[in-house]
């Protein structure tokens, strides 16, 4: 057993879980939210030379995509040492 | 000098610094053929990840796709990306805890089941051959438009080029390459659009370029672009024409097809940490990223200059006997046809029954830099970019293949008792014939490629993927519900598109389709299919054993990870 304790273990997954959830979320509404079932709603603010639900389809969603995958690596890093469940 | 000397200068120079490559880095043992010793820095391994993943039909066909799609064509574009999301926040870190080779292998171990494992496996083989298929032909259409051979010659030396480095330097080989092959397929991707860019709004960033207005106007070119589409017959460019649910569901089901794909997954046993593995797939998607972002870029812009040498600044229609030399080029190869249907000498396209010109969407991203002018070299680039995607891609594929056949079939099931030396040379084997079936599908591509990779993503989606996350997320999921919720999502997802395309393709229009979902779409159905067979079987069966309860545990923190072991 690498954890401390069994409520360790088990905090420990709760706390990655609630994480992961939270970034698919962000994950969630970003594509299918502003890019495909709000999209023409947004289409109807201008953003630059955008429309803007077509942006979030074409290319906001995909910035985010790359930022989200980042902050979970670092996340859950800090995760893995506050449990001292990380690699040597 | 001339295009054609350019192209083989180019393209000749790639290949000695790929071979160049594979011989500094020969494979010695399984450990370094099947995950490259596991030993591979994230970035380096997020660049050859993002080579594999981008084949010839990203690098040729995608831009072209929107580029006629417009805003529907934004499913790729998501669906291709946010599949990674998924990848590194579900998949990758555990998989790469539970250490073992490849996917099948975690599907058998994690369901105590040969039978599951040979399901994954048979899955896995046919996944890769179709899209081997597809590169294959990629590298032809290549070579036989910049070099002048035949689509043969053109396909047996792309395939002497991949025996070469995947036989001899297996993963080991393949990732270093990969790693060239994405610099040079990147460079050739992003010097014209930043050409174009500049030349059509003043903006060096494509990215930001085609959210621009064009040189000399007010007018924004998505503007114009709307304008133009709506004038010739076309729906507007920013709007679909495809219902939300089934933008919903194709852009649901390519995310969840990537997130199952074997060829992209065994990328991250490569690394050597978890950690690693997570970073990794942050750095594959921010290199996938740079192409993806440009490619709707491209895609309007040769859109608008498409429109523009045709039809004239007019929209009168241009004279035909003036047709600048990309046109007639194109004729030769039959991709670009020009029927003069009012006889009055000119060429006209339109999304009406004006309309003169048939337009393959696959030449869009290969003539751009013909049609937008610019110099020779940088259509030499381009030729080589393609074949570097092409390549990157089939070497993976082809690698998965091999390992499943040496690895999951040989030494897992039929003769587990061979030494590491034997499986090695078997798993040189299996990636030559491969080869040799791959080149054969290049040269006599079956007439419906373009349906089958619809298949492949459908079945990675309503297959792999819910029996990886249950394995993952559900320690109690045994092995009854697991392979029932496989087998139930595959022949639904499998029946659906065959019907479709295959049995009765006159039917397959939006009216017929169940909820208003297309083939392509559909694994998105055959996903939740499977997970809802899946909890239902596992109800009315018996308990996971203990043990495997317990490497489930076992793979849900960092810490033990070792490198990948056979055993």
């Amino acid at each position: 057993m690498a954890f401390e304790t069994p409520e360790k273990a088990k905090a420990y997954w709760r706390e990655n879980i609630s994480l992961v959830l939270k970034l698919l979320a962000i994950w969630f509404v970003v594509s299918f939210g502003c890019g495909i079932l709000l999209a023409e709603l947004l289409n109807e603010i201008r953003f630059f030379g955008f429309k803007l639900g077509f942006w979030f389809a074409q290319q906001g969603s995909i910035y985010v995509f790359v930022v989200l995958i980042f902050v979970y690596a670092r996340l859950t890093a800090k995760l893995d040492e506050k449990y001292r469940v990380h690699e040597d | 000098m001339d295009i054609q000397t350019l192209t083989l200068l180019i393209v000749g120079a790639s290949f000695v610094l790929y071979i160049g490559i594979a011989i500094w880095s020969r494979a010695g043992s399984t450990n370094e053929f099947y995950v490259a010793g596991g030993g591979v820095h994230p970035v380096a391994n997020g660049m050859a990840t993002a080579a594999d993943w981008m084949s010839a039909a990203s690098f040729i066909s995608m831009a072209g796709l929107i580029s006629f799609m417009g805003y529907d064509g934004g499913v790729y574009l998501m669906g291709w990306t946010g599949g990674y999301v998924l990848l590194a926040l579900c998949l990758a870190p555990y998989l790469r805890k539970f250490g073992k080779f490849t996917v099948p292998d975690f599907v058998g171990d994690r369901y105590y089941s040969q039978l599951a494992r040979t399901v994954a496996v048979v899955c896995a083989i046919f996944v890769c051959f179709t899209y081997v298929a597809g590169q294959m032909r990629g590298v032809g259409v290549v070579f036989s438009r910049f070099l002048e051979v035949d689509i043969t010659t053109g396909v047996v030396i792309g395939m002497c080029i991949v025996f070469f480095y995947t036989v001899l330097g297996g993963m080991k080989g393949i990732t270093y390459t990969q790693v060239a092959q994405y610099c040079v397929l990147i460079f050739a991707y992003l010097v014209p659009a930043v050409f174009i860019s500049m030349m059509m709004t003043g903006n060096v960033l494509p990215q930001v370029g085609f959210g621009s207005s064009l040189v000399g106007t007010d007018t924004f070119l998505l503007d114009k672009l709307d304008g133009l589409s709506t004038e010739l017959g076309f729906t507007e460019y920013t709007s679909g024409t495809k219902s939300v649910i089934d933008v919903f569901c194709i852009t649901a089901a390519l995310m969840v097809g990537t997130a199952g794909l074997p060829h992209v997954i065994v990328r991250f046993f490569t690394v050597p940490k978890v950690r690693d593995a997570r970073k990794s797939a942050g750095w594959a998607l921010l290199f996938i990223a740079i192409l993806y972002t440009t490619a709707p870029a491209i895609a309007s812009f040769a859109r608008v200059n498409m429109i523009n040498t045709i039809n004239g600044e007019q929209m009168q229609g241009n004279d035909y006997a003036q047709a600048p030399d990309w046109i007639k080029n194109w004729e030769r190869t039959g991709l670009i046809k020009w029927e003069d249907k009012n006889e009055d000498g000119k060429m006209f396209y339109s999304g009406d029954e004006r309309n003169e010109m048939t337009i393959d969407r696959d030449i869009m991203v290969l003539a751009n830099p013909e049609i937008a002018q610019l110099p020779n070299w940088v259509i030499a680039l381009v030729a080589a970019g393609g074949i570097a995607a092409a390549l990157s891609t089939s070497a993976g594929l082809l690698l998965v293949i091999s390992t499943s056949v040496s690895h999951d079939l040989l030494k897992r099931n039929l003769m587990p008792d061979i030494t590491d030396k034997k499986e090695l040379f078997y798993a040189r084997l299996a990636a030559g014939v491969a080869i040799v079936i791959a080149g054969y599908f290049g040269v006599n591509p079956p007439g419906f490629v373009a349906q089958v990779v619809a298949f492949a993503f459908g079945l990675a989606a309503s297959s792999f993927f819910p029996a990886i996350i249950m394995g993952i997320f559900y320690k109690r999921m045994n092995k009854e519900g697991a392979i029932a919720g496989m087998l139930s999502g595959i022949t639904f997802t499998a029946a659906y598109i065959i019907y479709f395309k295959f049995i009765d393709p006159a039917a397959n229009t939006p009216a017929n389709w169940w909820f208003g979902i297309s083939p392509e779409g559909i694994g998105t159905l055959g996903m939740m299919l499977n997970f809802a067979v899946a909890l239902v079987v596992n109800r009315f069966t018996a308990e996971v054993p203990a043990d495997v309860q317990e490497m489930v545990e076992s793979i849900r923190y960092p810490k033990g990870s070792g490198s990948a072991q056979a055993h």
